[in-house]
């Protein structure tokens, strides 16, 4: 169950027009949140590129936020519903990996909902508190075993994985 | 070589510094963070002194990156760029976090937000070493510009701009320009006439050299960028030869079929099949209403066809697409008045007397059906009591969270209307009177003078059931006067519902085809609710009138104003910068898989059928970076937001994270060093 | 499609013609009903203002008994169906009630989870899922030349309920219109019956029953159609008094919609219960729909 002291760290993705912005409001009003979010602004939410959440998961984050423009509100015309489509895939692949999906949370939030923003990273981090630390890193350092086996394969195949130039 | 880090963390005053230990962070920067060799914390790193001492650490530190943790880069980004600029570094080798609105503005532990400060610096700290000079692109500026919408503010644009001897190209929806101002009767608070200002204007308009006016016409597509947007118009069908016609009006005075006009006369009057909308539209060009034609019905009639003098008529016109190119594009697409059908308690399309404010304009225009007789729809019954009822889908969680702005002082104006023309007992029902404009507040003395009855309450039913004798053949408004705490209940012969302003049907379409946002309202959104409110996200893009939010005729004026002084300085200008945040594909690399083609909403990726490789169009990307993350291979970059800066911030922010220890291939990017 | 039926104790009183014309009409219509075993009280409209927590435990025993495979549940009663509807809300959106009412169900064996049953109304189940094309298909007496008054109430169409327009009801209005009568437009058709005033302060609920009675009069509606028992006991049962107390002479008659549905579905009067009101409403159906059904029962 979860420790009452566990801080968890979460990464979120927030893009540059809107929830990045509502990030900003939800600062000028005061809108007052859990502080376990490091927020890295990328221009879209179609920037997120999957492996980010998952180098973000390794390096010991035990959640991920991606936060864009509403469906029908890119500042990109459509690229949230890319974003869209990426996150459910990720969650797909995330199950497979035994990752629980409330660890990695895509939200809307528009440049004028600080509000909502401040309650879906208060809801995010409740959630993560709740199942406790991922503690990728540090299984992956406990299976170093494990990861020395895999890495012996993807040498000795090192050259059918090259990408022909 | 290893890069020389400066990392600047403001106090902002006491906004930052009052609850993040901003020297703990400038000591930890310095201390945990690879290649820092400057770590300072200053009162205001946006004031001069502030400035200065980023622009001398270059010089004398030799800073190769500089890292500023402050307020949000909305706001300085461009301040610190410049500096560096002065300082001799490239602006693209800056980075700026955000410790003021991410942080201390908005937790509550002042150890928690340090902490949290620490994370956000060192991953800009790791992110800025992988930045790499950029040089900002400039492209000309085509000095033509496209206005959207005839109404008062694309007008006050359009002229504008025109009277600079900038051309114009003005594309209006109706057949006409003018737009709901031409339907009012008197403006508040002067009562002047609204056709007698607004007329002038329209035919200065069509007469203008500079405008090319396209009326019955809509956007059909908008492609480029700002400076050199291409844009698709297409011209509706008006059965009419536009250069043919003389305006001389005998198709419409023959035309033998009536219809209820909705668009113009809300209902009210009737117009013909073949019609103009109004006596002094613009241009004096008639439209053919298919849909009502007996022509279009069963193939017979042809009156106007037989009796054009100059053999105009065109039954076989087709809609055409017109092409123009522009450099910046104004909007200015109004509103639509709210549906009264949908507060059926209200009674509005059940009872008879109850009319949209809209409906009563027609009534009270001299040049409206009634020719400005106030009478119940018998035509003959001058109405002895009347109730307006204020706020109908406005400020109403039902429908429309907002304010409509305009409904209070346009009710005063009905009432004053009212009871100049008909001597009735006029009973106002309000929720709040606003009236903060200029000259507003008098106006509403003056009614509160002129006997006006205002109720304060919200009036839960209209109705025609009647209770006591007094009320038979009456409509009945009953409300609760919340300054009494009284149900009450006043039998009338006329409502009028205020109803609220609401988006454009197709507002939140044609914001998709120029790339530009609505608020969850539907109101286009703009790039600053206060300090750039004609600009949207998009550049080159301006948004002028209620299109950006409910207001009156004198705040359109100045919106549309506003946004034509924009153009003008960007016509000045004659180029414009474009960030260089674009993507670019490494093709000796690209294996012409097509994934990222699709990918781009600008159409801004090529291939190449003989090299089978795909290119990115400069010009035409806007930096969204999805074709990035789309690309298999990894050979897009997306300049200053590649995968080594996201992966070193992400590296960065997670610090403090168990070090991932074992895991072969890490902590290259980066350099921290956990503590 | 079968539904569990929650009857209610007016349904089995009073207002029997309601229950036996809900289930005529159902077995028409093609849809099943099936009792649930061992029902009790809802609480009615005054258990909620007594003791909160206990109404919602007695009315949400209703909610626990239902079978998983009964996942839809029909009260023809407007009380029975606010109670219950609310009684699932107020679990659903407080933990603390949630938590506290299975304590009192755990007592009994019995547990509710919020949601798992779907409280709903006759009318939405006519008008939604049996809709207008089924509807139109199985009318066998048109009500051509009827002037119906449709009155909801206040209960049923309460914001949370969802399914019509709160404070202008249309639903009823429609299912008439498609069976071919005349709906007229009542402006007071969700207004108050006077519910249990009748026992508190006569003259306010004699008051409140003549409006309806005159909108009914002033609009030419040969009879007024309820949904709930309250309002059909109140506008019947009442009317003779209210005439006397206001000298006025109410001839108005007041039937559920189930019997009038029941009478454009071919079914006779006596299958629907017509005549078991107190001011009858067989010889006005019987005259506008020319070829009356065979035994008239009133």
């Amino acid at each position: 169950m979860s420790d009452d002291s566990f801080e968890p760290k979460i990464v979120g993705f927030l893009c540059n027009w809107c929830s990045y912005r509502a990030a900003d409001l939800a600062g000028t009003a005061r809108i007052s949140h859990a502080p376990n979010v490091r927020i890295i602004r990328v221009m879209c939410s179609g920037r997120v590129d999957p492996t980010f959440v998952l180098k973000a998961l390794s390096l010991g984050a035990d959640g991920v936020m991606i936060a864009g423009c509403h469906p029908g509100e890119c500042h990109y015309i459509e690229q949230n519903y890319k974003a869209m489509r990426r996150y459910y895939m990720l969650q797909h692949t995330l199950k497979a990996m035994g990752v629980e999906e409330q660890r990695v949370q895509l939200v809307w939030a528009s440049a004028a909902e600080g509000q909502q923003l401040a309650d879906a990273i208060d809801k995010l981090v409740a959630d993560v508190k709740a199942l406790g630390p991922l503690g990728w890193s540090k299984n992956w350092a406990e299976n170093g075993d494990r990861i020395r086996a895999l890495e012996d394969i993807v040498n000795e195949h090192k050259e059918a994985l090259e990408v022909p130039r | 070589m290893a890069e020389r880090v400066g990392v600047y963390v403001c106090h902002c005053g006491s906004n930052i510094a009052g609850k993040v230990d901003v020297a703990d962070v400038a000591k930890f920067a310095s201390e945990h963070i690879k290649d820092v060799v400057v770590a300072r914390d200053y009162k205001f790193m946006c004031s001069d002194l502030g400035q200065k001492m980023v622009e001398e650490d270059i010089k004398k530190e030799g800073l190769t990156r500089v890292v500023v943790a402050a307020c949000s880069p909305h706001l300085h980004e461009k301040t610190f760029r410049r500096a560096c600029s002065n300082g001799g570094l490239n602006p693209y080798l800056l980075d700026m976090t955000n410790i003021r609105e991410h942080c201390s503005w908005v937790h509550k532990d002042p150890v928690a937000a340090t902490e949290k400060a620490k994370s956000l610096v060192s991953a800009s700290a790791e992110r800025v070493k992988f930045q790499q000079p950029l040089e900002p692109m400039y492209v000309d500026v085509n000095p033509t510009t496209l206005v959207v919408g005839g109404g008062i503010a694309g007008l006050q644009a359009t002229l504008e701009l025109a009277d600079a001897g900038h051309k114009v190209v003005l594309v209006e929806r109706l057949p006409s320009i003018g737009g709901h101002m031409a339907q009012f009767d008197k403006t508040f608070p002067t009562l002047d006439c609204s056709a007698c200002i607004l007329t002038p204007k329209m035919s200065e308009v069509g007469q203008h050299e500079n405008v090319r006016l396209l009326t019955y016409a809509e956007l059909e597509e908008v492609t480029g960028s700002v400076g050199n947007f291409h844009v698709k118009i297409r011209q509706k069908a008006r059965k009419v030869d536009f250069d043919l016609c003389t305006g001389c009006g005998i198709c419409v005075e023959k035309c033998p079929r009536k219809v209820v006009d909705t668009e113009f006369e809300a209902g009210m009057g009737m117009r013909k099949a073949i019609y103009m909308p109004f006596p002094q539209a613009v241009p004096r060009v008639p439209v053919l209403d298919t849909e009502s034609c007996i022509w279009f019905e069963r193939q017979r009639c042809q009156t106007c066809e037989k009796l054009c003098p100059t053999k105009a008529i065109r039954f076989d016109q087709e809609d055409e697409i017109i092409e123009v190119d522009v450099g910046n594009i104004i909007i200015a697409t109004g509103w639509k008045p709210f549906d009264c059908t949908k507060i059926p308690q209200y009674g509005y399309g059940r009872l008879p007397n109850v009319y949209t404010g809209m409906e009563f304009e027609r009534l009270c225009n001299a040049a409206g059906p009634t020719s400005g007789k106030i009478v119940l729809r018998d035509g003959k019954t001058v109405p002895k009591s009347v109730a307006i009822i204020h706020c109908v889908g406005s400020r109403d969680l039902n429908h429309n969270p907002y304010c409509s702005g305009i409904c209070c002082m346009a009710a005063l104006k009905f009432a004053h209307l009212l009871i100049e023309k008909t001597g009735a007992q006029v009973y106002s029902f309000y929720i709040d009177i606003r009236t903060n404009q200029k000259d507003y507040e008098e106006f509403y003395q003056r009614l509160l003078q002129e006997g006006v009855h205002f109720v304060r309450g919200k009036v839960s039913e209209v109705t025609d059931a009647t209770r006591r004798p007094d009320e038979t053949g009456k409509t009945i408004v009953q409300c609760e006067d919340t300054l009494t705490g009284r149900q009450e209940r006043y039998p009338v012969d006329m409502v009028i519902l205020m109803g609220a302003l609401e988006p454009q049907f197709d507002a939140r379409e044609l914001g998709l085809k120029c790339g530009i946002s609505c608020s969850m309202a539907g109101f286009y959104t703009e790039r600053h609710p206060k300090l750039d409110p004609v600009a949207t996200m998009t550049d080159g893009i301006f948004i002028a009138g209620v299109c950006q939010g409910p207001k009156d005729i004198p705040a359109s004026v100045v919106q549309g104003a506003a946004a034509a002084a924009r153009v003008a300085g960007m016509i000045t200008k004659g180029k414009v910068m474009i960030e260089p945040i674009v993507a670019s594909i490494r093709e000796e690399d690209c294996s012409g898989c097509r994934i990222c083609n699709n990918m781009c909403p600008y159409n801004a990726i090529e291939f190449d059928e003989t090299r089978a490789v795909s290119r990115v169009i400069t010009a035409l990307c806007k930096g969204c970076g999805t074709c990035v993350s789309a690309c298999p291979a990894g050979v897009i970059e997306g300049a200053h937001f590649n995968n080594s800066q996201i992966f070193a911030e992400i590296e960065g922010a997670l610090w403090d994270a168990v070090p991932p220890a074992g895991v072969p291939g890490e902590s290259e990017s980066a350099g921290v060093s956990a503590s | 499609m079968k539904y569990a039926y929650y009857p209610g104790c007016s349904l089995e009183a009073g207002s029997a013609a309601y229950d036996v014309s809900v289930r005529a009409v159902a077995k028409v219509l093609g849809f099943e009903l099936e009792e649930l075993d061992d029902w009790n009280c809802c609480g009615a409209t005054e258990y909620f203002s007594q003791d909160e927590l206990v109404a919602t435990s007695v009315i949400a025993r209703n909610l626990a008994i239902c079978r998983p495979d009964q996942k839809e549940l029909i009260a023809p009663c407007a009380a029975c169906f606010l109670n219950l509807k609310k009684t699932d809300q107020l679990m659903a959106e407080h933990s603390e009630v949630r938590s506290k009412v299975n304590e009192a169900l755990a007592a009994g064996g019995l547990h509710y989870d919020p949601g798992q049953v779907r409280v709903r109304h006759l009318l939405d189940l006519i008008y939604t899922d049996i809709g207008e094309a089924a509807l139109r298909e199985k009318i066998k007496q048109p009500l051509t030349g009827l002037r119906v008054a449709p009155y909801y109430g206040c209960q049923v169409v309460r914001p949370m309920n969802g399914f019509d327009n709160t404070e202008y009801p249309m639903k009823m209005d429609e299912l008439f219109t498609w069976l071919g009568a005349e709906v007229v437009d009542y402006p007071v058709k969700a207004h108050c019956c006077g519910g249990h005033m009748t026992q508190i302060s006569e003259g306010a609920a004699y008051e409140l029953i003549r409006r309806l009675l005159d909108s009914a009069v002033e609009h030419e509606a040969d009879l007024i159609l309820c949904m709930c028992p309250m309002c059909q006991l109140n506008l019947d049962a009442y009317q003779a008094l209210v005439s006397s107390y206001f000298q006025k002479n109410f001839q108005m008659p007041i039937i559920f919609f189930t019997q009038l549905l029941g009478v454009a579905l071919g079914l006779d009067f006596e299958t629907v219960k017509i005549g078991k009101e107190i001011v009858s409403a067989g010889p006005v159906i019987k005259a506008k729909l020319g070829a009356a059904p065979s035994q008239t029962g009133a």
